[in-house]
């Protein structure tokens, strides 16, 4: 399990703009390029010189395609950067402010302390 | 040596700057008392006439990652830009540009580090609305160079919260002994109970209104050994999963020193969090003109 590669992702998807409408609206296919293709990257090395070992388990695939941010939740992906993505994601489905967030506190309601650990 | 003009705290809501340059239909109803409260809080540091500003934040992960993630960070740098793509997009925070006070952060670096903090130090650092938003609150014009340290209260395994309030204090002390005859203001911004991502988020109010006002109470009354006696990182998670931003609250009480009473307190209960606001003047103000309201009475 790698909470570091879910963060990784999120983290890389929510800074670049054209990322984040592909995850949007193709979650799988981008899902699929992002492990292949930048799951390695090391973000602050030229692009020669990357990582070798790093891949998602299939649960952590699973919930980053189906944009499952409940078991992403669970599985201990940093709660700050799965919000601030899933808001740029879904927010504007949403006609009431915040209306978005608070669903998505009530689909996490039945967590409760301790939180799944973010630790990595 | 330098003067420390005053010691600001304050929780650093993103929201404001939508909210206040809001008009018509999407000004929100709490738009106007918010604007009136940060206003006074403003007045507080202009009549301390700062002329640099050391500021205490944490990255929201823009530019720190996991892959090399420092505790304590000191930015020494000419110039300073601000505020990035995903807040631009969240909560329409506008761009900015600030000048650094390079000779300060070089200072701080320094004594720091013979002090004994391994402190990290960035020579181009983009900084995130934990500074911005002050600047935005405080002083709008963005025109006073700033020194920005930032602390990790995001990433865990974090340095502990008497790390923070011992950090205060040496930056209190370095900033007294830096050869300078300017007036520094130190501004640092945090958080009370607050959740993120969590199933306690954006509720009608801050996650722990009991901590809130327990929180509120260490800090007006500078009660470090309180604070210190009931916060833990174990027991932050409690509160809101986003509450290890009180301790960014603790550094400043450090700066502020142990029982040194607030000389300015303000709160405001905002629906999801908590803002509060603190002024402390360790010297006396300088002359009011007569064009400002009154000074209330310093120490």
């Amino acid at each position: 399990m790698s909470k570091y590669l879910l963060n990784k992702f999120l983290y890389t998807v929510d800074r670049d703009p054209e990322l984040v409408e592909r995850y949007r609206s193709d979650p799988r296919g981008t899902v699929a390029w992002w492990e292949t293709e930048r799951a390695n990257a090391i973000l602050n090395v030229p692009s020669g010189e990357c990582s070798t070992w790093l891949k998602f388990d299939d649960a952590e695939r699973e919930a980053l395609v189906t944009h499952d941010y409940v078991k992403l939740f669970e599985l201990g992906a940093h709660h700050f950067l799965t919000l601030t993505l899933f808001i740029a994601l879904f927010e504007r489905d949403y006609a009431e402010p915040l209306a978005f967030q608070r669903e998505y506190a009530r689909k996490l309601s039945h967590f409760s302390l301790p939180y799944p650990d973010v630790t990595t | 040596m330098a003067t420390i003009a005053a010691v600001i705290a304050s929780t650093h809501h993103p929201f404001y700057y939508r909210a206040s340059t809001s008009a018509g239909e999407d000004r929100p109803p709490f738009a106007d008392e918010w604007v009136a409260k940060i206003t006074a809080f403003r007045e507080t540091l202009t009549r301390a006439r700062p002329d640099v500003l050391l500021m205490v934040g944490s990255d929201h992960f823009h530019q720190l990652w996991l892959d090399n993630m420092p505790q304590f960070l000191v930015g020494k740098a000419p110039c300073y830009d601000a505020n990035w793509y995903n807040e631009e997009r969240e909560f329409g925070l506008p761009r900015l540009f600030l000048k650094g006070q390079e000779d300060l952060s070089a200072h701080i670096l320094r004594g720091g580090l013979d002090a004994g903090f391994d402190l990290a130090f960035s020579n181009e650092l983009r900084i995130d609305h934990s500074i911005t938003c002050p600047i935005i609150t405080l002083r709008p014009d963005a025109d006073l160079p700033i020194v920005p340290v930032y602390t990790n209260i995001f990433a865990p395994p974090l340095p502990q919260p008497s790390r923070f309030v011992a950090l205060g204090r040496a930056l209190r002390s370095l900033v007294e002994s830096w050869p300078s005859d300017l007036r520094v203001a130190v501004i640092g911004t945090g958080h009370l109970s607050l959740e993120l991502g969590g199933p306690r988020q954006f509720g009608p109010h801050g996650p722990d209104p009991e901590f809130d006002r327990k929180a509120v109470d260490w800090i007006a009354s500078g009660d470090i050994e309180k604070a210190l006696g009931e916060v833990s990182l174990d027991q932050l998670w409690e509160p809101g999963n986003a509450t290890h931003g009180f301790m960014d609250f603790m550094l400043m009480m450090g700066v502020a020193g142990e029982g040194e009473k607030a000389d300015y307190v303000d709160t405001f209960d905002l629906f999801h969090t908590m803002e509060a606001y603190f002024t402390w003047y360790p010297t006396p103000l300088p002359a009011t003109p007569a064009t400002l309201p009154a000074a209330e009475e310093s120490k």
